[in-house]
């Protein structure tokens, strides 16, 4: 297929274009040809169960893991052949939650927050200031900006790493399990932020998560994943009510289904070695 | 160990020996982006400078207070005991103070360098900053680098100054030997081209390959504890021994 090919195929108002995306991490294939879009100023959340490949899915999009094949075009550029330096400017308009909040460890809650400014933009020190302070305020942490990341639980950790990552209001932001460790408090605060940012400044959001009930508050669409393809995509009260037996399975949390909830073994009653004793 | 696995472990050596020169390859070229982070660099020629100074100054004392009661006695079988402060003082600035300096800045602080970026790396802080768009090369391994090839030479020239008082203080305030010729024979013997920069140029090569084998095992770590425990014994075990080969190489061509 032709990049002009691969151009067509998609929206014009794709911000986020996949393409046949084949991956293989040792012998595991984890993606095989799977095809996604998520539409500019939407919020849309990635779901599947656990070892799916969410987050590399998410390494893919911001070029932190090259695909065996596929195409992937965020913002009309090809993330799969961008140099090096091409692919940082490409950074620069994204924001990242890590699953485990990746926090520099040597600096404050306040530099950690500034740390992206400093290195991209020659802001006075005023104003540096009091833009790391309003996004610690949008999260609810502006009291804890002298603390060290030691001293914050994990999610208030997880707070400051989303302070973080929408400092520089970024065209898109990639949310990797942004709702774990997080108080219903916080967690109503941090769906509010999302979609404050998402409706006043057109931020597009990808969020990977598990929570269905604060995915249905915020996510304009949902895409399930399982073995390596999109197996589902939809409004997300569309979804959950859909009857297929991938939503079926998932959304109703059942253990038997085309997901196997066990990971491949050999047989159970051979490896206890009660096979014998039956015979 | 049978033939495979002979064959195996040669192959990663190989591996692991080209691995290593493609990442200083990459840390040079992020050499020039690394100018913007002098402070970052400052602040690693402190931690690996300053701060291993404590222990430099000691051993260098120690070092050179053993080397003269050796020497002495070596020197006294052939009546040469006048010849002790330019002995000592060759021996430092030739041979012990580039490599001991070595040997110690890869045990303090290279392991602590391995050590912070396998965390770092464990941790997810080396993506983040890639994400960041603020490339780990030039941020976290050039300053580090570029840190132990500054201060290494500085403190082999302490560690060789100490050592000159310490044989000073085992040679003319212990044993009773003159002074004067004690200095006299060191300043008429030892060169500045020959002795003294020739050593320097050592300890910055050992500077470099100190730095670069803890950054590279820092960088590489397997993001387990253990593997940054083995990753951090590694910079001990790969530094000596490659100081000690550089050693015999550099002074095969510098003599």
């Amino acid at each position: 297929m032709s990049n002009a090919d691969a151009s067509q195929e998609s929206s014009a108002d794709a911000l986020v274009s996949v393409r046949g995306l084949r991956t293989r991490l040792g012998d595991k294939l984890i993606f095989d040809g799977l095809d996604m879009e998520v539409a500019r100023g939407s919020v849309t959340a990635i779901m599947g169960p656990s070892g799916t490949g969410k987050t590399t899915l998410l390494r893919h999009l911001t070029g932190q893991l090259r695909p065996d094949a596929g195409r992937v075009r965020v913002d009309g550029e090809e993330v799969t052949q961008l140099s090096r330096h091409a692919l940082f400017d490409l950074r620069e308009r994204i924001g990242y939650l890590f699953q485990n909040s990746a926090l520099l460890t040597d600096f404050s809650v306040f530099e950690n927050v500034a740390f992206p400014l400093r290195q991209h933009a020659a802001l006075p020190e005023e104003l540096l200031r009091n833009v790391v302070l309003t996004k610690l305020q949008a999260v609810g942490l502006r009291g804890a900006a002298g603390l060290m990341p030691s001293e914050l639980s994990g999610g208030m950790a997880r707070r400051v790493a989303l302070a973080r990552a929408i400092v520089f209001d970024p065209m898109l932001i990639l949310y990797d399990e942004p709702f774990v460790g997080l108080d219903p408090i916080a967690l109503n605060q941090v769906l509010r932020l999302i979609r404050t940012l998402n409706r006043t400044l057109g931020i597009t959001s990808i969020l990977v998560a598990h929570e269905l009930a604060a995915i249905r508050q915020v996510a304009d669409r949902v895409y399930l994943i399982a073995n390596g393809k999109l197996v589902a995509e939809g409004a997300p009260d569309e979804l959950v009510h859909r009857d297929s037996p991938w939503t079926r399975q998932f959304f109703g949390g059942e253990a038997d289904g085309p997901v196997p909830f066990h990971y491949p073994a050999p047989d159970y009653a051979t490896e206890l070695g009660l096979a014998a004793t039956r015979r | 160990m049978s033939a495979n696995l002979r064959r195996h472990w040669l192959l990663q050596g190989i591996a692991s020996v080209g691995e290593c020169g493609l990442f200083f390859v990459a840390i040079l070229g992020a050499l020039p982006k690394s100018v913007r982070y002098w402070r970052e660099t400052c602040r690693q020629v402190w931690f690996v400078g300053a701060m291993s100074l404590v222990i430099v100054m000691i051993s260098g004392l120690f070092v050179g207070m053993v080397l003269a009661l050796q020497l002495y006695y070596t020197l006294s079988i052939f009546g040469g005991t006048a010849a002790l402060g330019t002995v000592v003082a060759l021996s430092l600035f030739r041979e012990l103070g580039p490599v001991v300096t070595g040997l110690l800045v890869a045990g303090r602080a290279g392991t602590a360098v391995t050590a912070e970026i396998g965390l770092m790396r464990a941790t997810d802080q080396l993506d983040a900053m890639s994400m960041m768009a603020v490339d780990p090369l030039a941020y976290v391994a050039s300053p580090r680098f570029l840190a132990g090839v500054i201060a290494m030479p500085l403190l082999a020239c302490v560690f060789n100054a100490m050592g000159i008082f310490g044989g000073h203080l085992v040679g003319v305030t212990w044993l009773g030997l003159d002074n004067g010729t004690f200095w006299g024979n060191m300043t008429a013997t030892v060169t500045l081209q020959r002795d003294i920069l020739d050593g320097l140029y050592k300890s910055i090569v050992f500077g470099g390959v100190v730095s670069l084998i803890a950054v590279f095992q820092g960088y590489t770590a397997p993001p387990t504890s253990e593997g940054v425990a083995y990753s951090t014994t590694r910079t001990v075990v790969f530094s000596s021994i490659v100081i000690l080969a550089f050693d015999f190489v550099m002074t095969a061509f510098l003599t």
